[in-house]
This record gives structure tokens, sequence and C-alpha cells, in this order.
């Protein structure tokens, strides 16, 4: 339905959007993600023929937007970041003004009855668009994007400015459309992308960074893979952590592993990463049932979508700072796990805690009340 | 091209901006009548439509100063370039939409020929040649207001701007004047729009003035929509 072909846009010198290709079937829902000045609204603009691009190809429906744009034009819906909406129109000659504009051959009373029953502006049709609120205004220009029923729709932020119900409501309308139009839509609201979309397409300074659905994505990005395990030992008692931790770091894959916070007597949570590729579940539940211990929860940690987005807009030097800071806020759960634990086990994480004196402090802490518990 | 139209001359009574023209048109062109015609006992308006030309040159960037500039102020105009009409539609709506305006205004001049007709004879040919010219006088104006419109995003820079040209081909008299090369006196006289306009007042009807007129109007209708196109390229 859409068809985006090595598309470039040069602004002056630079570079807005550089070299991009995707394809948007029928009835897919396509999120557009990217940080501000990624070039998103330079492609939507592109791909709506508002302004050209300096080569490339955009097919709507196998015509060619610059080639035959009142064709390819006639198949799109388009709402603009800012809704193109006059405010010195009332609703009603606004949607009849876009009615008009389009060429539209539907029947125009009921069709435009049943736009305005679609977006819920059917109660201020009668009223002048400068005296509406953002949200109205935000819903009369989707409303102006549906007008003829076209088969492709391009939504730039569609739910800015709406409250929380109108955006639930939004966002099943669009997943209802989605179902019959091909929806192009960009949003900064991460988890209404991973909500609406069924595809995601991450803009990063031009080009595109990512491109699948959020797990693909994940899977992608994930060079380790890192998993929780809650373990309980046969003797109920801390001592089973150095069995447990040694016995573990024997299997082959292991990246390393740590022990984590007491979470009930005698029972840890232990943090551990392989390697890339390597599935290692099955070899701790064996290990586990060869000693006698109980796995009482093994959870991957994936990324989300939040984490990929970070990871692709700040690039890696981002991606460490926030380990870093999960490291700190779980530095001295580590500490006191690494204290008990024999010198050879202590890994590089625990060096790291040494050069950071706030950790340590925290740590003595930490240990002083387990010790108090103990 | 039609939806445009109907848009924009609502918007035009919408805003104040079609009354502020019809009133301040029928103040100064009932003032020329009274004073020129009236006052003199004559039938004759070349008077009256010698001194229009001064009005509508102050008040033509009034009608077009906002009908391209507010749309990329407002960025409706995101709106009218990704639906399926062409630039020329779109330029063509919003001209004629002016233009309309603008007749409205002049056809007071034919209210004019009638009230004279009770008591004199009015020499319709030589009347209607003159609504002629201040047609096509305001459809080369409003072409070049349109442009200017184009040019800029804010509608008081556009109606200066756009003040200053028609100004300046009011003065292209007195500009060439200062020329002694003869060509270049020659080609600037060619291309004055008061002289142009003062034969038709006269009662020369010149098809060439037509003809210059309606070029005028077409020439920068098509730099409008060459602007139009060159922004989405650039």
């Amino acid at each position: 339905m859409v068809e985006v072909k090595n598309l470039t846009k040069h602004y002056g010198d630079k570079k807005a959007v550089d070299n991009i290709s995707f394809k948007v079937e029928k009835g897919e829902i396509l999120g557009f993600l990217g940080p501000n000045g990624a070039g998103k609204s330079t492609t939507m603009n592109m791909l709506t023929g508002y302004i050209s691009s300096t080569s490339g190809q955009v097919l709507i429906n196998g015509t060619d937007i610059l080639e035959e744009p009142n064709k390819a034009k006639a198949n799109i819906g388009y709402l603009p970041e800012i809704p193109p909406l006059y405010v010195d129109m009332t609703v009603m000659e606004y949607l009849n003004f876009m009615f008009d504009l389009k060429k539209c051959k539907l029947p125009r009373k009921s069709h435009l009855k049943d736009i305005c029953g679609l977006c819920k502006i059917t109660d201020v049709s009668e009223r002048i668009i400068k005296n509406l609120s953002k949200g109205y205004r935000q819903r009369v220009g989707l409303a102006q994007a549906l007008i003829g029923n076209p088969p492709v729709l391009i939504l730039d932020e569609p739910t800015v400015g709406l409250d929380p119900q109108q955006i639930i409501e939004i966002r099943t309308l669009i997943k209802k459309l989605g179902k019959s139009h091909t929806v192009i839509l960009s949003s900064h609201i991460l988890p209404e992308i991973q909500a609406v979309c069924d595809r995601i397409v991450i803009i990063n300074k031009g080009v595109i960074a990512a491109d699948g659905t959020a797990e693909e994505i994940a899977k992608n990005l994930t060079n380790e893979h890192k998993m929780v395990a809650r373990i309980e030992g046969s003797s109920k008692t801390a001592e089973d952590k150095t069995d447990i931790i040694n016995a573990i770091k024997n299997i082959s894959g292991i990246k390393y592993i740590r022990a984590d916070m007491e979470r009930e007597k005698g029972v840890f949570d232990y943090d551990i990463e392989a390697e890339q590729g390597m599935d290692i579940r099955r070899d701790i539940n064996k290990i586990c049932f060869e000693h006698g211990w109980n796995i009482l929860m093994l959870q991957l940690s994936d990324l989300t979508l939040e984490d990929i987005f970070l990871k692709i807009t700040m690039g890696e030097g981002h991606s460490e700072n926030s380990s870093d800071n999960n490291e700190k806020s779980s530095a001295p759960t580590t500490n006191t796990a690494t204290e008990t634990a024999t010198p050879d086990k202590t890994d590089e994480k625990v060096s790291d805690n040494t050069a950071k004196p706030e950790k340590i402090k925290d740590s003595k802490k930490n240990s002083k009340n387990n010790g108090g518990k103990k | 091209m039609g939806a445009i139209f109907r848009r924009e001359l609502g918007s035009f009574f919408k805003s104040s901006i079609a009354y502020i023209f019809l009133a301040v048109f029928f103040l100064f062109s009932g003032y020329f009548f009274c004073a020129g015609t009236l006052y003199s006992s004559t039938s004759d308006m070349s008077s009256m439509f010698g001194a229009l030309f001064l009005v509508i040159l102050f008040l033509i960037p009034i009608l077009t100063m906002k009908l391209l500039s507010e749309e990329k102020k407002q960025k409706t105009d995101q709106g009218i370039l990704t639906a399926p009409v062409g630039l020329w539609s779109i330029v063509l709506g919003k001209y004629l939409a002016a233009l309309t305006l603008y007749i409205i205004g002049i056809s007071i001049t034919l209210v004019y020929a009638l009230i004279l007709s009770y008591f004199g004879t009015v020499v319709w040919s030589s009347v209607l040649a003159n609504y002629l010219a201040l047609i096509l006088l305001g459809s080369a104006f409003i072409s070049i207001g349109v442009f200017i419109s184009s040019l800029t995003e804010n509608q008081m820079s556009s109606a200066i701007v756009s003040f200053v040209a028609l100004m300046l081909l009011y003065m292209i008299d007195s500009i060439a004047n200062l020329f002694s090369v003869h060509i270049i006196k020659n080609i600037l006289v060619s291309l004055s729009f008061y002289t142009r306009y003062l034969e038709f007042t006269s009662g020369i009807f010149n098809l060439s003035s037509v003809v210059f007129y309606i070029s005028v109007a077409f020439l920068f209708n098509f730099f409008t929509v060459r602007v139009l196109e060159k922004k989405r390229w650039s």
C-alpha cells in the first residue's frame, strides 16, 4: 500500500532523512518512533507530498506521489503535527470544506455525521474552531483526515493534547481503522506505540535504526541473555548461596552470576547472564534438580520499549550509563552477597563498587542490618 | 478550486476585511463621485475613475495580505497542499475570491452611473469601458498582491511590501522621466499601469492595454504557483 524506496531529503547541507526504505501493507499499523529532530515529520511530509524528496520514491497504492500527486493524494488522509484548521470556521463548515476539497463522492451528510460520531465531535460541530480546546482541535484534525475514507492514514502524533479517556478512545479507533486501512502513526509516547502498532520503525538522525515488532527489535538489540533466578538451597540457609553460585558457574556459556537480595530465609535471587544465543534455562533447572534445590522463579529480564528507544537513540554511551544506574540501585544488596561469597567469586562488579565510596557506605549499612537480623 | 474560492470569500466576510474594504472603497468613491461629478454638474465620471486608481492601490494589499501568508503561519497549508488539488487550483481559488470581492466593491460605480442617468445622459459605453479598466487593473494588482503574500508568513509585511510594490508601479512614469536614454524611458513608460489606466478613463479603448493587464495577472499567478512549487522542493 505504502512503499518508500531510498527516500532522502537534504536541507542545504543537512541530511534530514537519509536513504530510508520501508513498506507498509494493507491492514498494518506502523508506528514511527524517534527523538525530536530525527526526521519523523519530514518523512511524513514527504509521504503525503507536502514536501518533495531530494531523491527516492514514495508509492501510495502503486502511484508515485510526485508523478501523479492528485491521484496519490486522494488515497491519503493526513493529520499533520499541527492540525490544519481554519480557526474562523465552525467545525461543520470546516469539514464541509475539506469534503469539497478532497472531491469526496460519498453522501455528504451521512458521511460527515459518521465521522463526527467516530471522533466524538458531534456536540461541538456548530462551534467555531477558535474556541475549541486542544483536544477537540486534535479530534477535528483526525476527523478531517478520515473524510473520504482514504485507504492510507498518516497520523503525526494523533493523541497529543487529549485526556487519558480520549486517548484510549482514539487508540481503539485507530486500531479499528487499522484493520481495513494502512495506518502510519508517529508518537513520542512509547506505550501508545506498543499498544496500537503491529510494527515499529525507529528512526534516528534521519536513518532507520530498527524495523520490526517490538519483540523482534528487542531480540536484535539484546547482546546478552540476562535472567533472574530465585533458588532455594537444600539447607535453607545463606550458606547454600556459595554452592549454588559455584554450581551454576560451571554451566557452559555463563558470563557471570551473582547473588542478589535474600527474598525469603535461605532463598536468594541470582542475576545470571549468558553468552549471546545461549539458552541456559534448562541447564539451570537440571543442576538445581540434581542438587535438590528448588527454583521458585526464573525470569528473563527483557528490554522494554523504553530501553530499546534509549539504547538506539542515545547510542552505546547512554546504555552503559543506564546500566550503571541500575547497578547503583542494586549495589548495596550485591555487596552483601559478595562479602559473604568467597573472594574468587568476586566478579568485576565488586571492584567497580570499591571505586565508589558512596556505595561502600551503603553496603556497610546494609551488612549491619543483615547482621542485626541474624 | 471551488472549495478554496468559497472558503476564502466566506473568510473575507467572516473577518472584518470585506467590510473594511467595501466601506473604505464606498467612502472614497462616493466622495470623488460627489466632488468630481455631481458638484461640477456633469455626467462625465472620468475624474472619479481617474482618482480611484490611488484608492485601489491602497486597498488591494488589504485584500491580498493574508491569502497565502496566513496559511503558512497557521500551518493550514499542510491541509490544502496534501489534498488532491493542484497548485493552480489553490492559487486561482484564492485569487478569484479576492477578485470577486473587489468586483463587488467597484460595482458601486455602476450604481453611481444609474443615479446620474436620472439627471442626464450617461455615455454607457464609456462607463462600461471604465468599469472594465478597473476590473483589469484590479486583476493585475491582486495577482501581484497574492504573489507577495506567498513570499512571507507575516500578513503585515505582506501588506506593506505589496503597497510599496504597487506604489512603485504608480511612480513608474516619474521614474521614467529621470532617464535620458530613450530606450529605457520607453520601456518604463510602456510598463506604466497608470498611463494605460488613464487612457481608458479618457475614453480610449486600447486592446494592447487589455492584453497587458491580463498578461501581468497571468504572470504573477504563475509566479505564485512557482513559489508554492519551490517551497516543496527546497
